[in-house]
């Protein structure tokens, strides 16, 4: 008899390349389409990728295209975890980080907003951070509808 | 899906629609475009149209600030129109409707500018 688990999930890795970061978004939320959610959970699922991807490629590899960033994303019907992973620089100062409107690249435009709608979007969000060795972000979003349908 | 950039003068407004995805990725092409049109054309005002705009996230709000440092620095204003729930928490979290005026269409954001 074959078995079957509750959690469902994906892994894939690519290169940390600004065109990859519609490719990332796309490719999560595509493979979330079977869950019952709302479009606007999607659209923040999407937004949350973004910003963790484009994080790793601005701040974890600093523009280096031979880096790569790892998705893994698992759902069960009542909850949603996506984790974003570079093998990059590290953050330096994760407290000052995590701030709204901080950034450490004002030259480029950066808004300094990425950690704070992740939080945001999310209902739950751990960031790991080595120097040296790289950032792995924890994205979790449960899903209000289907948790009040099982219990 | 990219980002599609369609711009109009009209008077001193200048108008700009976008369509599609402004991310890491097409931020840089939308800044390149704006400023070339802010130093060549003597509008004062910017009109950000974003009713086909699909997806945004934090670089496209580091891109309309500093847009909109440049117009504020010739005293002009910036006005947003026709913004879609999200993109508009994403202005609410940054605090950019503090600077901004945020409408509902480019009529009436045309009106709040003098021009229509």
């Amino acid at each position: 008899m074959q078995k079957r688990t509750e959690n469902n999930f994906m892994r894939l890795e690519f290169a940390a390349r600004s065109e990859n970061e519609g490719f990332a978004r796309i490719a999560v939320a595509s493979f979330l389409s079977r869950l019952d959610i709302t479009l606007e959970e999607m659209e923040e699922i999407k937004t949350v990728v973004s910003e963790a991807v484009t994080n790793a490629i601005i701040h974890g590899y600093e523009g280096d295209e031979t880096g790569t960033v790892m998705i893994e994303t698992t759902y069960t019907p009542v909850r949603i975890e996506i984790i974003v992973e570079d093998y990059g620089i590290g953050i330096a100062n994760l407290e000052e980080a995590r701030q709204p409107l901080f950034t450490t690249k004002p030259e480029l435009e950066r808004s300094g907003m990425g950690f704070t709608i992740m939080e945001n979007f999310m209902d739950k969000m751990e960031v790991e951070t080595e120097i040296g060795r790289g950032t792995r972000i924890r994205l979790v979003k449960k899903l209000a509808k289907n948790e009040a349908l099982c219990n | 899906m990219s980002l599609r950039i369609d711009m109009e003068t009209v008077n001193d407004v200048l108008i700009v629609r976008l369509e599609g995805e402004l991310d890491h990725h097409t931020a840089d092409m939308l800044r390149t475009k704006m400023d070339r049109q802010l130093n060549e054309e003597p509008v004062q005002h910017v009109l950000l149209s974003l009713a086909n705009l699909h997806f945004m996230d934090s670089s496209g709000l580091g891109v309309i600030l500093g847009r909109y440092k440049q117009v504020a620095a010739r005293g002009g204003e910036m006005v947003v129109c026709s913004i879609n729930s999200v993109i508009y928490r994403l202005f609410e979290l940054s605090g950019l409707f503090k600077i901004l005026k945020i409408k509902e269409s480019e009529q009436e954001a045309l009106l709040v500018l003098g021009v229509a």
